[in-house]
């Protein structure tokens, strides 16, 4: 009886700790286990690594001094910090007129096109009116449609005017909905100001106000968080945007990535290649140098407003319809 | 008041409703016609001449068909472009999504240093662009390091036929690079998987549902939408990609005396065709998938 009864105790206990230890190994309901930890830990360890390992690679080669680059001994860390790939990437790059270009050409199409896409998301989402569904399906095409099949005639109605190599021929289509990617910025607005509640607008508009000055005054300050999603998003798409600029700004305004697409010509032409001594001739480490001057601003930006991207679309819903 | 009440009141409310709405549509409705549908019909207008560039303007010469039968049977290198592409983004779609949905799941719950991790996986959102990507390539940053260089691995890619060795060492190759491509997906996914109810995952592991059914059952399902959506915009992104090589095709025999315009523009809108084909069978087949999964 009373052997019987131990070893029932005993197996209790036995199996209490095989609960403890796979508790502590794979978890239970409140808290995840070791096991599970680890293999977490290590996949995004490894993700990570997938998205910093480029990132590493160019700023190290980066800074690599001829010296260095030509050492098959050093690979990841430098025996010197060596700036000199920078200041020509400088040079070449024409840096601070060419950010300023790629500023103003990334900043001004991209202020317009959300205006634009707020108003027409604001009338879809508000107004019922006949085509209002094949406005969307419309919408939903210039999203698809390549933008080789409407970019020649463009860039020759711009040249008969005038207006290749100027901002203009960036502009002129954002401000009218026709930007980069206008289409979802336009579906962001449309199901914000559908989740937005109607009823401050009502009562606005029972008070006499006009409809243009219900949006001003009502609609756009409660977006507030749409507006500033959809624009940080257009300024990265127009900054890395080249197709278009390469069309758009031939000749003219020279924007960083455009700069970057042709940087081996243009380092040739500031450094001759039978000119300068060997050390300073077009290197790999030259080319990621300029390479990193042309993503650092977007990096300051991401890690400045990188609030604003990662609540990004948990706020628009964009993942809706 | 009283006049609201009247039906004519109310008919004219309607119309009221309609024209400010136009009101609002107005500028993206003329953008529209301007810069989108009437070049896009010019292209197709080039497309069947052939066009010469003339210091006064342009000039047409009707030619038919004759520039897509030159792309699609005289022209050696657009259609095995055009394959390549197509063959590249069947393969680049799934991996993106899956890739992009296990980073959103994992995002989706709690660990220590959550924060640091977020950031650097939506590093892509904000880099992908054009001459970054390939100046990375061109220094063997994007490929998954050296598998593609493994004796054993090559042996085996040079046993096998090429219809299925291209793609393997394109996935190989260019794995990292397309990984890349994930950033806006895995905000979408985020989203998504925010979307979903706490109280059904509760419900589900109260009824003794495990990790593995509740994902199976509940989250995936959940997901068939932003499933969709990513596909269709992991397919555009791709697409429209100025370092495709398909575009870069198109783009170089614009100002090539052999092509021009009209050339150019006839394989623009085969590219077109081709894409809009992808996004068909894409959809279909999540359609379908997703039918057969809520059953």
């Amino acid at each position: 009886m009373t052997d019987a009864r131990t070893i029932r105790l005993d197996n209790r206990r036995w199996l209490h700790l095989v609960d403890r230890a796979r508790a502590f190994l794979f978890g239970s309901r409140s808290r995840r286990g070791i096991v599970w930890s680890v293999a977490l830990y290590a996949l995004l360890i490894a993700i990570g690594f997938v998205y910093l390992y480029p990132l590493l690679f160019m700023f190290v080669t980066s800074i690599k001094s001829p010296a260095d680059l030509l050492n098959p001994m050093v690979q990841w860390v430098p025996n010197e910090i060596y700036t000199g790939n920078y200041v020509k990437a400088f040079r070449v790059l024409n840096y601070p007129v060419s950010l300023a270009n790629s500023i103003f050409a990334s900043v001004a199409p991209s202020l317009l096109q959300t205006a634009t896409a707020s108003l027409i998301g604001y009338g879809l989402a508000r107004y019922r009116f006949p085509g209002r569904r094949i406005i969307m399906l419309l919408i939903l095409a210039t999203f698809i449609i390549p933008p080789q099949n409407t970019v020649i005639p463009q860039m020759l109605t711009y040249r008969n005017l005038g207006l290749l190599g100027s901002p203009l021929a960036l502009i002129l289509p954002a401000s009218f909905g026709q930007g980069l990617k206008s289409a979802i910025f336009i579906l962001i607005f449309y199901q914000t100001f559908l989740s937005l509640p109607k009823v401050l607008e009502e009562a606005a508009r029972l008070d006499g106000a006009s409809d243009l000055r219900i949006f001003l005054s009502i609609a756009v300050p409660s977006a507030l968080p749409a507006y500033i999603i959809a624009f940080i998003f257009s300024v990265v798409w127009y900054w890395n945007e080249t197709f278009l600029m390469v069309v758009f700004l031939e000749g003219g305004v020279q924007t960083l990535p455009l700069q970057l697409s042709k940087f081996a010509q243009a380092y040739e032409n500031l450094y001759p290649p039978g000119v300068v001594n060997i050390f300073d001739r077009l290197n790999e480490a030259v080319k990621m140098s300029g390479t990193f001057l042309n993503i650092l601003p977007l990096l300051v930006l991401y890690f400045v407003l990188q609030k604003w991207f990662v609540e990004s679309i948990e706020r628009t819903g964009i993942a809706g319809e | 008041m009283n006049r609201h009440m009247s039906s004519f009141g109310r008919l004219s409310l309607r119309a009221r409703e309609a024209l400010h709405g136009y009101g609002f549509a107005l500028p993206w409705l003329a953008g529209f016609a301007l810069f989108t549908l009437l070049p896009l019909v010019e292209t197709l207008r080039y497309s069947l001449n052939r066009v010469t560039v003339t210091v006064t303007g342009i000039r047409l010469e009707f030619v038919e068909w004759a520039n897509y039968t030159r792309a699609l049977f005289t022209d050696p290198s657009f259609v095995e472009l055009l394959i390549g592409y197509a063959i590249e983004t069947l393969i680049a779609v799934p991996i993106v999504l899956i890739f992009s949905m296990i980073i959103a799941l994992f995002l989706n719950v709690n660990f220590k240093l959550k924060g640091v991790f977020r950031t650097i996986f939506f590093l892509p959102v904000v880099i992908t662009s054009g001459p970054v990507i390939r100046e990375l390539a061109e220094q063997g940053a994007t490929s998954a390091p050296g598998i593609a260089d493994v004796p054993a691995v090559a042996d085996f890619l040079a046993q096998l036929p090429s219809a299925l060795r291209n793609p393997l060492e394109y996935v190989l190759t260019s794995f990292i690079l397309i990984l890349w491509f994930s950033g806006v997906q895995i905000l979408i996914y985020l989203a998504s998987l925010q979307k979903i109810d706490r109280s059904i995952y509760e419900a589900a592991a109260i009824d003794g549902a495990s990790a593995w059914e509740i994902y199976w059952k509940i989250t995936l399902p959940s997901l068939a939408t932003a499933t969709m959506v990513n596909a269709v915009y992991t397919i555009i992104t791709l697409s429209h990609f100025s370092e495709n090589r398909v575009i870069k095709y198109i783009y170089n025999q614009t100002y090539a005396v052999q092509g021009g315009i009209g050339y150019a523009s006839a394989m623009a809108f085969i590219y077109f065709m081709a894409m809009a084909a992808l996004l068909a069978i894409v959809y279909l087949f999540l359609m379908l998938w997703a039918r057969r999964g809520s059953r």
